[in-house]
């Protein structure tokens, strides 16, 4: 039997309801599917006994009326996500079968609503990198063009949701992680504001900027999603306190809005014809119905991806200092003493982009360029949050392409090491303010392959920013 | 030129790591174009600036103390590439 492909939770539950579904055939469906598909390289574990038989038990709970929110959600989690009893190695050889002794609280929440969690998924090793390459177990293949890369570092759970191996994922974003990949597999990736989903549990990067974000085919499942993750937790001292909104009873939108597109995204070389044209429309849809739209330059547009290599690097080299070959995760057979252990360990668990950003991360941080280089890329952090507050002060949204283009051939970005990280320069800037971004897929260049839109909204305003998100859905 | 392969063996030693020839060069390059390139941020003026060091709102978010087990003995080993029944073992650091 082959099933269609489900774009919401809600598509699910009614035919559940309905009796014309069941989460076992859902999860056969699914495993099929990840088979048939093998060759995307998307997930580094299936869980297919256990998913089967959680599958079994989540149907009993719904005759049984017992069922949680996410029943019928069939889940899949990129390799930084620590769930208890199952592998984890943020892609790396260094975390070669660790396996974790906890849930994430992220993790804790959805389990706690019976989503169905069917595996693993790949990523840029420890999230450092813009296509998915970078993982130890080699390069994972977008579905719209097995030639080209998915984008990371979430790369295989957008693939995930886009080739139909589980209906949602959960990433994380630091830089554009979430967001990224999502627009070069044209489906929803959403970064919280900063602070508002618990990072207990989530392989550490850069802490200042790290989001678990979900990956998705609609926006209802991105809000109720975040409804769900969201919120205080005993063990993040970090996270906001204040309340969480129900945002997937939030959606209805009918206000008319000021919107800041900016500048570059329909003027700029920089970014590629068939994009600034998609975007042209949808700005000219959304003027058509009455919002108000103003072209705006993104203060310090420049200046936001030194800063993020700077502050990010420093961040990682102090995070990654922990994988040492003492406690857990792999140690190298070539040691003499304990300093040789650790440096044999590590150059042996370590991929190539890992260790140049531990590099400049040590040097960066070093007594005597400190101030220079960490200390003044603060600075510029602090101008570049000053400058956004004020931004949403005239306006509800800002308006920007999520890519300057659309997915590149896997290879083609190996020999400059600058040319790779150009692929975030809009996304960036909302990990660096803080702000909550969302990607949109909005349509296909002329080769099939996905663009994505990007809405960034003023600080723990997620509900307006998913409410608009679905509204436009809605007009594409 | 701030990194030369001196600098490199530096860095390398503080961040507990090894390169061989190849990789010490590959490295000095990018690095160099990498940090020209953040050197950019010299042209932003910061006079007067508070570097931002917290980006969550939240300031000493308090809770009672409370007694709760947290990740037993045998968990907390469970990991480990090298151990014995108690502890962690690592090379012999004394003689």
């Amino acid at each position: 039997m082959s099933l269609r492909t489900y774009f919401s939770l809600q598509e699910i539950q009614n035919e559940i309801s309905q009796s014309q579904l069941t989460c076992t055939e859902l999860v056969a469906q699914y495993l099929h599917n990840i088979e048939k598909k093998k060759h995307l390289n998307v997930f580094l574990e299936v869980y297919a006994e256990e998913a089967t038989a959680k599958a079994k038990e989540v149907d009993a709970k719904i005759a049984n009326g017992t069922a949680g929110r996410l029943a019928g959600m069939v889940i899949g989690l990129k390799d930084v996500l620590c769930h208890k009893d199952h592998g984890l190695q943020g892609s790396s050889k260094i975390l070669s079968q660790f396996v974790s002794q906890f849930n994430g609280t992220a993790i804790q929440r959805i389990l706690d609503e019976d989503a169905i969690v069917i595996g693993r998924q790949s990523c840029d090793e420890f999230a450092m990198g813009s296509s998915n390459e970078k993982s130890a177990f080699g390069p994972v293949l977008n579905e719209a063009d097995n030639s080209r890369v998915p984008g990371g570092s979430s790369g295989a759970s957008a693939v995930a949701v886009q080739a139909d191996l589980c209906l949602a994922s959960l990433g994380s974003d630091t830089g554009g992680s979430v967001r990224q990949p999502a627009a070069f597999c044209g489906v929803v990736g959403l970064k919280p504001t900063y602070s508002r989903v618990s990072r207990f549990g989530l392989i550490a990067y850069a802490s200042s900027f790290d989001c678990i974000g979900p990956i998705t085919r609609s926006v209802e499942d991105a809000a109720l999603l975040l409804e769900i993750i969201a919120g205080k937790d005993d063990y993040d001292s970090t996270v906001s306190q204040s309340t969480v909104p129900q945002y997937s009873n939030l959606l209805n939108f009918n206000k008319k809005v000021k919107i800041g597109y900016l500048k570059e995204s329909v003027e700029s070389e920089g970014v590629s014809f068939e994009i600034r044209e998609k975007l042209q429309n949808t700005i000219d849809k959304l003027k058509t119905d009455g919002h108000e739209l103003t072209p705006i330059e993104l203060p310090y547009l420049d200046y936001l991806l030194p800063v993020y290599y700077i502050l990010t690097t420093a961040e990682a080299s102090t995070n990654l200092s922990r994988y040492d070959g003492v406690r857990y995760g792999m140690r190298s057979a070539n040691t003499k003493d304990l300093e040789s252990m650790y440096k044999k360990t590590r150059e042996e668990g370590f991929g190539k982009e890992v260790k140049k950003r531990i590099m400049l991360g040590t040097f960066v941080l070093s007594a005597s360029y400190f101030d220079a280089y960490y200390n003044k890329a603060q600075k510029v952090r602090r101008l570049i949050k000053d400058s956004s507050v004020k931004l949403f002060e005239q306006y509800d949204f800002l308006l920007m392409p999520t890519t300057p283009t659309t997915a590149f051939k896997i290879g083609e970005m190996n020999e400059d090491p600058l040319a790779m990280y150009l692929a975030d320069i809009f996304t960036v800037h909302a990990n660096l303010a803080g702000l909550p971004a969302i990607s949109l897929p909005i349509g296909k260049d002329s080769s099939g392959l996905p663009i994505g839109m990007q809405l960034v909204s003023n600080y723990f305003e997620e509900d307006s920013l998913l409410a608009f998100s679905k509204y436009l859905m809605n007009k594409n | 030129m701030i990194i030369d392969k001196e600098k490199v063996k530096k860095i390398a030693h503080l961040a507990r790591l090894e390169f061989n020839e190849d990789e010490e060069k590959n490295l000095i390059e990018s690095m160099n174009k990498i940090l020209g390139w953040m050197d950019k941020l010299n042209e932003v003026d910061t006079d007067n600036v508070e570097p931002l060091r917290h980006m969550s709102v939240e300031v000493n978010v308090l809770r009672d103390d409370q007694v709760k087990p947290s990740l037993g003995h045998k968990e907390a080993l469970l990991n480990a590439p090298k151990k014995d029944s108690d502890y962690f073992r690592v090379p012999k650091v004394l003689e």
